[in-house]
């Protein structure tokens, strides 16, 4: 069912600059922002670059600045998100610009393997699969803390919203931190001061300054914030020989 | 950059922050009575002099205070001006220090006046 | 560097401006207070006579404003103190709501006195 039209703005560009474009696409029923794309590359211009894989909030692919915030653009639907008919697209912020909205995750996934963001089983150090299953009670203290982290789709809209990364190309940002306070809670994993030490100091969690842009912003609910406030923690007593 | 400089400072300013958060509060408390009926010389050296409480009270919150306030600069001028390194973090720590210092001083001067 | 406001409106963005901005000042200021302290060196008279010098309106309204500067600093340090110490997390609007009112009321318990 069409319902009018809606007024879309398009940052096209590469790594050089670029600028936005304005396209009108049919307005209809239950439209999200990545349908709205998808018209307009299927529709008026394939030229358009952009990304997206499951379509259904699993793969983290689709995240793009719509109306000035990241998003995930596969579950956002326009009617939430539109203002006056209108839409503007940018490509996620703090990231390089391959082309149009697309952007290139190369940075932000090198900064979780500087995090240590790779599991690391303490009884098969080489990676191989453990002999006997470990058993970690859903309701202890740590497991709940790995849980509140471990549903991360790698999007990248935390990254993009958070103004330290962009004051402080070092920093590791809010998604690696928050995935290394999963690991170090993970009584299976075996790198726990390794990470420990590699997200400690001014790129690490020290940097993060508690404005919760991510947790306001991660489209799963999680909250980076309060795991990058975990490790600080977990730091503070390090440093007093108080291991928690 | 030495990230263990990073954590230790940031450790230097939480627990200083801790301290402030006390005494900010027995500072506001003692300014809102003190400025009742005017502020005056001979009421603020009417409590502090010769007070050994109080002097070691302002020598303590003024050591604090000069180093969480230039930690405080130092993460505003790495983020804002680009300001990084080992030489700024030591400039910075001799800034927290020498302004500590003066603050010791003019609680000596509240002592001794 | 973009300045969008609409990604930074949410109110813990703005209490880590508050908190920023406010302790930018403070520390700034915080020689100039001790110097003022330590006319004290010098005896009552000196003291005293600092302060009829800052007896006027502007610098009356000067010093309203540090207290409520040092007031908010305070109470945006107990919020971040909160969330990294204590692993405070859901609460955090009201966190920011309890920084602001303390502040504010520090203000104007000063502006009650003070005139
Ligand atoms: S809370 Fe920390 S990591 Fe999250 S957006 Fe703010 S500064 Fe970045
Ligand atoms: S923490 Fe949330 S916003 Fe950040 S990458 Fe993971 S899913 Fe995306
Ligand atoms: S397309 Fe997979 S999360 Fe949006």
């Amino acid at each position: 069912m069409e319902q009018g039209t809606l007024r879309v703005s398009v940052w096209r560009g590469d790594a050089a600059g670029g600028a936005p474009q304005f396209y009108e696409v049919p307005a209809r029923a239950n439209q999200t922002v990545l349908d709205v794309v998808t018209h307009i590359q299927r529709e008026i211009d394939p030229s358009l670059a952009y990304r997206f894989a499951c379509r259904v909030g699993m793969c983290g692919s689709c995240a793009m600045e719509v109306n000035g915030r990241a998003r995930w653009t596969c579950r956002t639907h326009v009617k939430k998100v539109a203002q006056d008919g209108t839409l503007e697209l940018r490509p996620l912020a703090n990231l390089p610009v391959i082309r149009d909205l697309a952007t290139d995750m190369a940075p932000f996934f090198d900064k979780w393997a500087r995090a240590r963001g790779t599991f690391q089983p303490k009884d098969a150090p080489d990676g191989a699969v453990p002999a006997e299953f470990h058993i970690v009670p859903p309701a202890t203290p740590k497991r709940q803390a790995a849980d509140a982290g471990i549903e991360c789709i790698g999007c990248g809209v935390c990254y993009a919203s958070c103004d330290i990364v962009a004051w402080n190309p070092e920093y590791l940002g809010p998604a690696a931190l928050n995935r290394a306070w999963t690991l170090v809670n993970d009584v299976r994993d075996g790198a726990r001061q390794e990470r420990l030490a590699v997200v400690a100091g001014d790129a690490g969690c020290h940097a993060c300054h508690s404005t919760q842009s991510c947790t306001e912003r991660c489209p799963k609910g999680i909250d980076p914030s309060g795991a990058i406030a975990g490790l600080k923690r977990t730091l503070f007593w390090n440093v007093f020989g108080v291991s928690r | 950059m030495s990230t263990r400089g990073g954590t230790h400072l940031w450790v230097a300013q939480r627990v200083t922050a801790m301290f402030l958060a006390v005494a900010v509060l027995v500072h506001l408390a003692t300014i809102l009575v003190a400025v009742r009926g005017g502020l005056s010389a001979a009421e603020i050296l009417g409590r502090t002099r010769g007070s050994a409480a109080w002097l070691a009270f302002y020598a303590v919150f003024a050591l604090a205070a000069g180093l969480h306030g230039a930690i405080g600069l130092r993460g505003i001028a790495a983020e804002w001006l680009g300001w990084r390194g080992r030489g700024f973090d030591a400039a910075w720590l001799t800034i927290g220090l020498l302004t500590a210092i003066f603050g010791i001083y003019a609680a000596l001067g509240l002592y001794a006046a | 560097m973009r300045l969008d406001p609409r990604p930074r409106s949410h109110p813990t963005y703005v209490a880590f401006l508050v908190h920023r901005i406010s302790g930018l000042l403070l520390a700034l200021f915080l020689p100039l207070h001790f110097w003022a302290l330590s006319q004290a060196i010098n005896g009552e008279a000196a003291l005293e006579g600092f302060l009829r010098w800052t007896d006027n309106a502007v610098l009356k309204a000067a010093e309203t404003m540090l207290v409520v500067l040092l007031a908010a600093h305070l109470a945006g340090g107990l919020r971040v103190l909160a969330l990294e110490f204590l692993g405070w997390r859901s609460s955090q609007k009201t966190l920011v709501a309890a920084s602001a009112g303390v502040s504010l009321a520090a203000g104007l318990l000063f502006l009650l006195n003070v005139v």
